[in-house]
């Protein structure tokens, strides 16, 4: 089991204990050891990692001094497009497509000097909360191999978990990094919507999706963000502002006065009573370090859910057009144009995609708009009222990141509404485009992990990582690991 | 507001998705079970409330109308099912469904 933090690893290569090669190399190693068993990996770059581990290598042998990334093994998920190393989206219909070109976060991460270690699974383009949509292949829960990593991020979530990268990334809709972070028991951030470029993700609902990173501290989590944060030309909803380095709200105390509200519509049916009683000790151990604690209601919060499958499925059902086995895919030949079309959607296209994409058709078409899309969208304006209200009053918002631990594979796949609850706490952060955090918080009686959910005004990733990594320092969940 | 067979199909060929008999049943029942759900929202008044179209409000981004020619044509052709010299090719097109 590989388990070292940015940190160390930097600090070995540094002072020459180990190489970059060697840790490419026990990475590399783990990934073909526990694999078979996970599944986290789409694809698995070994002899490009071990080409950019060399370089590494190479700079310190010179005497020049390196980033603090350089040499740090990076997972990635399938949907951000890797120039020249296939990008699947977990979908058929992807499944020879070669980008051409480079995501702007994965550009911003090799010019850091990160070795990529491999494409990472999710459901079928980041439409699941399981990972089981996956058109090739079903991930395992690292802490307990019959049940899921959740979703969609949940390659991602579990390779960190399964130490088999130190980093990765994943992207978040409705809560594809936070959900499967909880499961997984790593840290997943979802950013505030626009910090991070999308140039290069392949687009599922387009003013929702946000990049961010998966670790297993808050620090790493930090230092990630530094790298891949920042205003885009090729992505015009990347927003305009200054970077700050993240890692300076990293302090073991908690500031004085820190309010911190208890979204009070989170505690209540639906929940799991392990996972709420673990937040709640979890908060209680907020309050020992200071923080003043408040029961926070928003009224909206429980329509985000239906609010969210409306939008996010019509804007899939306009995104997912483009798949016409025109330019790019897999092409089901046909007699004319019209039936390519129709035959290479219905066989290239899994069962969830297509109910999405269903869905947001309908939604869309003459007659319906107003009563749907519409409709949403003004209820998305009522549950960003609520938030906005919340944060008049204090500085974060704690919850569960998901109403229950990882559940097992196979168990909701037949009823989609089931499988659409496990998003419930996720979903409302994402249609008020603010940032969220889940972090290790407990274990339930199996040794499932239970993530706890922060999240902070609109580019307020500040307090976040105060507030996280505070709390992790007092505890030492994220130490634990699974047996695999 | 349910959806029926009918629609179902209709909706099927908007979205250019070619489905199975199974497929249009599962999908009646599945769609208006979810559209089912999304009736809680008319629990909320929204008569004058504005719709959120992006979560962060940005106003138009425009930016100057420069061609930047894609450095790797060849590697944008490859990524066709199929081309022919420049371009990329298609099954002959035939209008089935409109008219």
């Amino acid at each position: 089991m590989y388990q070292g933090s940015i940190k160390e690893l930097h600090q070995q290569l540094i002072n020459k204990e180990r190489s970059a090669v060697e840790i490419a190399e026990e990475v590399l190693k783990h990934i073909e050891t526990v694999e078979p068993k996970v599944k986290a990996f789409l694809s698995v770059t070994a002899e490009s990692a071990l080409n950019t581990a060399k370089q590494v290598d190479t700079k310190i042998a010179s005497g020049e001094s390196i980033g603090i990334l350089e040499g740090i093994p990076l997972g990635v998920k399938d949907n951000m497009c890797t120039k020249g190393i296939k990008t699947t989206c977990a979908s058929q219909i992807l499944a020879n497509f070669v980008p051409p070109y480079e995501s702007t976060v994965t550009q911003k991460l090799k010019d850091a000097g990160v070795v990529l270690v491999g494409k990472t699974n999710l459901d079928e383009f980041a439409m699941g909360s399981s990972t089981e949509n996956s058109g090739f292949q079903v991930t395992a829960n690292p802490w307990d191999l019959a049940r899921v990593p959740g979703g969609s991020s949940g390659g991602s979530a579990a390779a960190v978990a399964a130490g088999e990268c130190v980093v990765a990334l994943g992207s978040d809709t409705g809560g594809s990094i936070r959900q499967p972070a909880s499961f997984c028991g790593v840290v997943g951030l979802k950013p505030t919507y626009g910090l991070v470029s999308r140039y290069g993700l392949v687009a599922y609902a387009s003013s929702l999706d946000q990049i961010g990173p998966f670790s297993r501290t808050v620090e790493d989590s930090a230092i990630l963000l530094n790298a891949i944060a920042g205003y885009d030309n090729y992505d015009s909803t990347s927003l305009k502002v200054d970077i700050p380095d993240y890692t300076q709200y990293l302090q073991p105390e908690l500031k004085k006065g820190l309010k911190v509200g208890i979204i009070t519509e989170t505690f209540g049916e639906g929940l799991d009573s392990v996972v709420a009683e673990t937040v709640q000790k979890a908060i209680a151990l907020l309050e020992s370090m200071g923080a003043e604690v408040k029961e926070i209601s928003c009224p909206r919060f429980r329509y985000g859910l239906p609010v969210y499958y409306m939008i996010a499925s019509s804007e899939a059902s306009a995104n997912l057009a483009r798949y016409d086995a025109v330019k790019y895919g897999v092409r089901e030949e046909s007699e004319d144009l019209l039936n390519m079309y129709t035959n290479t959607r219905a066989s290239g296209f899994g069962a969830e995609v297509k109910r999405r994409i269903m869905l947001g058709t309908y939604a869309l078409s003459a007659g319906y708009y107003d009563a749907y899309y519409l409709k949403a969208q003004k209820v998305r304006t009522l549950i960003k009222q609520d938030f906005d209200n919340a944060f008049a009053d204090v500085d974060v918002l704690v919850c569960p990141t998901a109403p229950s631990t990882a559940f097992k594979a196979g168990e909701k796949t037949d009823d989609p509404l089931s499988m659409y609850l496990s998003d419930l706490m996720t979903i409302p952060v994402n249609l008020a485009g603010l940032p969220g955090i889940s972090i290790p918080c407990g274990f339930d009686s199996q040794g499932l992990p239970i993530g706890l959910q922060l999240i902070s005004n609109v580019l307020r990733e500040d307090v976040l990582f105060h507030v996280a990594h505070a709390y992790e320092q007092a505890t030492q969940w994220h130490k634990k690991q699974p047996t695999i | 507001m349910t959806i029926d067979r009918e629609e179902v199909k209709k909706v099927a060929n908007l979205a250019r998705l070619n489905i199975t008999e199974a497929e249009e049943e599962a999908f009646t029942t599945q769609l208006n079970s979810i559209l089912g759900y999304f009736d809680q929202l008319s629990e909320l008044d929204t008569t004058d409330v504005q719709p959120t179209t992006r979560a962060i409000e940005t106003s138009n981004i425009t930016r100057a109308d420069e061609l930047t020619p894609f450095p790797d044509k060849e590697e944008l052709l490859k990524a066709a099912p199929e081309q022919q010299g420049e371009f990329f090719r298609v099954p002959k097109i035939i209008s089935s469904d409109e008219g």
